[in-house]
């Protein structure tokens, strides 16, 4: 993971007193977390379309670098705030995910079970191939980072420092976790979305709509990548080579969670967050990734439905 | 129904072996580097489509860590050649060292099952991939010595015998016992098990087999190229081609990883030297274009279009 602050993230062993080595552990973690958030939000709309359409989208890393390049252009064009650009990239992707269902994984779920997860990491392939020269082509294969007039500011709690802007993205990404868990209990359209996740075919002889169903969930999924893609690019940086680290990102905290909980995924996307933050403060930066996929693989052996799924 | 296909399948491999055959008076023939290089690129995608073939398409597990085989093989491999081992040898180590591996860690991995075994792989082989990373950071280059003594033709004709090694074994096994086993489980597992199949013990032999067969392909690898980063190999990439070439060719038969793989790498080919800039795109889209279309793959969608020719009023289908 390439962060705007890699100053922080050198190892801390380096601390001569123990109150420094504390403070430095402690400021670990606190950006631990603040990333944790990120990647509870790039899971929540994976695990969405992995439940209910039961097909693996191993292009959604790719919809995150989509909607990180959408800020990016609302920004540098227009000179939108990227927090504002949230207002318009989310109706994009959703549209954007609507348009793909109906393209693409409409075809895919039209399979049996088995099949659908083969074909759907097919599909998902060729689209993360297509929309990583895309992008390239559009944007070049630099990483890009939207600096704000606020972009340095910080908050200090005690010895802590918090980058203001990670903050105010943990908390959008968590507003829109609760949205979408109140979505999903409350809303007519969101019962019917977990009643397809649970047994479609029971869904379908009580009269829901499974592919309404499928197209809803698909395109909630993929705004939710929209949206993790903004807030990726104001607190840290996009590439278009990014998709396939976030997609793996997203998996793991999708399997440590277990499907059908929206806040179980908050949950454990700040728990990979702090995994990570602690591994790199033990072992040094360039393990930090290595740690996590480690953690990520015993958990999945020893408990494959995750750590909050049913 | 199942000595039909056996019969043609056994066709296939004659056909399949008799091209080999005629690929090795290639460099007799033909002078031009560039030609030779090609037919080697096709004949490496052949050996690991077909390794893949083995677990996913037989067994049906569907490994997202093959490359991490791959570059195990092409680690030990360069390593043990370079120290002075003669590179058959140091080829079958790199074998021997990916399917070992792979059964040290396949019992753990197959408690896994379905998308979580695909996952899981995925990211064992990133596991892999980002530690070498870390731990040789450098670019492998041969020394100047083994540069001058560089000879196309060995590579080329150690490549015509894996391919051929690959197609035999996964034709030997598509009609054995074990091979039988293996498809048992790939249409259900719990059925194969209720009926005396042992799940595990079928997997884990599958698994050695595809990896030992990508850990040789490996070997070949690191004997071919004069440089590359030692994490190369183990780039998701390369479990990415194998698994387009099978499911392009036909998944779980002999013959769909040889035409989706020579498929394959001619369109790349094509599309990188007509569009230069826009080839991955069109690659993408087209690649979609073809799961779509036909989602068994070139195999199935010759079969059901021979199958609609042949049919006869009256006659059962």
């Amino acid at each position: 993971m390439r962060t705007s602050a890699a100053p922080i993230w050198g190892p801390s062993r380096c601390a001569s007193d123990d109150g420094r080595a504390v403070t430095l552990l402690a400021q670990q973690i606190v950006l631990g977390l603040l990333l944790g958030g990120l990647y509870g939000l790039a899971a929540a709309g994976l695990s969405l379309v992995f439940g209910v359409l039961k097909v693996l989208n191993v292009a959604h890393g790719e919809l995150i670098m989509l909607g990180g390049y959408g800020a990016f252009w609302l920004f540098a064009l227009l000179g939108w705030d990227p927090f504002a650009a949230l207002l318009l990239v989310i109706p994009g992707s959703l549209l954007l995910g609507a348009v793909l269902y109906v393209g693409l994984f409409g075809f895919v779920v039209r399979a049996h079970e088995e099949i659908r997860i083969k074909n759907s990491l097919l599909v998902g392939f060729g689209l993360a191939l297509a929309l990583h020269a895309l992008a390239v082509r559009l944007w070049t294969a630099d990483d890009r980072s939207i600096t704000t007039p606020y972009s340095g500011a910080v908050l200090t709690v005690g010895e802590l420092s918090i980058p203001v802007i990670r903050l105010g993205s943990l908390a959008i990404a968590f507003a829109l976790i609760a949205a979408l868990h109140l979505l999903l209990a409350r809303w007519r359209w969101g019962k019917a979305i977990r009643a397809t996740a649970e047994d479609w075919q029971a869904a379908l002889l009580t009269g829901i709509d499974v592919r309404r169903a499928y197209l809803l969930a698909f395109a909630i999924g993929t705004a939710l990548a929209g949206a993790a893609g903004t807030l990726v690019s104001v607190g840290y940086s996009i590439s278009p080579s990014m998709g396939l680290e976030w997609t793996l990102k997203a998996l793991i905290v999708v399997v440590l969670a277990g499907l059908g909980s929206m806040l179980g995924t908050f949950v454990a996307g700040l728990f990979v967050g702090v995994a990570e933050a602690l591994s790199a403060a033990a072992f040094g930066g360039p393990y930090r990734e290595v740690v996590g996929l480690v953690i990520f693989v015993v958990v999945l052996v020893l408990r494959p439905r995750g750590l909050f799924g049913r | 129904m199942r000595p039909r296909i056996a019969a043609s399948e056994r066709a296939w491999t004659v056909g399949i072996l008799a091209g080999f055959a005629g690929l090795a008076l290639l460099p007799l023939l033909v002078r031009r580097d560039d030609v030779l290089n090609f037919v080697l690129l096709i004949l490496l995608s052949i050996t690991l489509a077909q390794s893949w073939n083995i677990i996913a398409g037989y067994a049906g597990q569907v490994n997202l860590g093959h490359a991490a085989f791959f570059g195990l093989g092409a680690l030990t491999a360069r390593t043990l050649w370079i120290g002075g081992v003669p590179v058959v040898l140091a080829m079958a180590a790199g074998a021997l060292v990916a399917a070992v591996f792979a059964l040290l860690i396949g019992a753990a991995a197959f408690r896994l099952r379905g998308a979580y075994f695909a996952i899981g792989t995925l990211a064992l082989g990133e596991i892999l991939r980002a530690t070498v990373n870390n731990v040789l950071p450098e670019i492998s280059t041969l020394p100047a010595a083994t540069i001058g003594a560089y000879r196309l033709s060995q590579r080329y004709y150690l490549a015509l015998g894996l391919a051929a090694a690959s197609v035999i074994a996964v034709a030997a096994l598509a009609g054995s016992r074990l091979g039988l086993g293996m498809q048992a489980i790939r249409e259900d597992e719990d059925a194969a098990e209720a009926s005396g199949v042992g799940a595990l013990s079928l997997k884990l032999r599958a698994l050695a087999l595809s990896t030992g067969l990508a850990g040789a392909a490996g070997g070949l690898f690191a004997y071919y190229h004069i440089s590359y980063y030692p994490s190369h190999p183990f780039g998701p990439h390369w479990t990415f081609e194998a698994l387009l070439m099978t499911f392009i060719g036909g998944v779980g038969t002999l013959h769909g990883p040889v035409l989706g793989a020579v498929l394959y790498v001619f369109l790349k080919e094509y599309l990188t030297m007509r569009w230069v800039d826009f080839h991955l795109l069109i690659f993408g889209v087209l690649f979609i274009a073809i799961v779509l279309i036909f989602p068994g793959g070139l195999v199935q969608a010759a079969e059901g279009a021979r199958r609609r020719l042949t049919r006869r009023p009256g006659a059962p289908t």
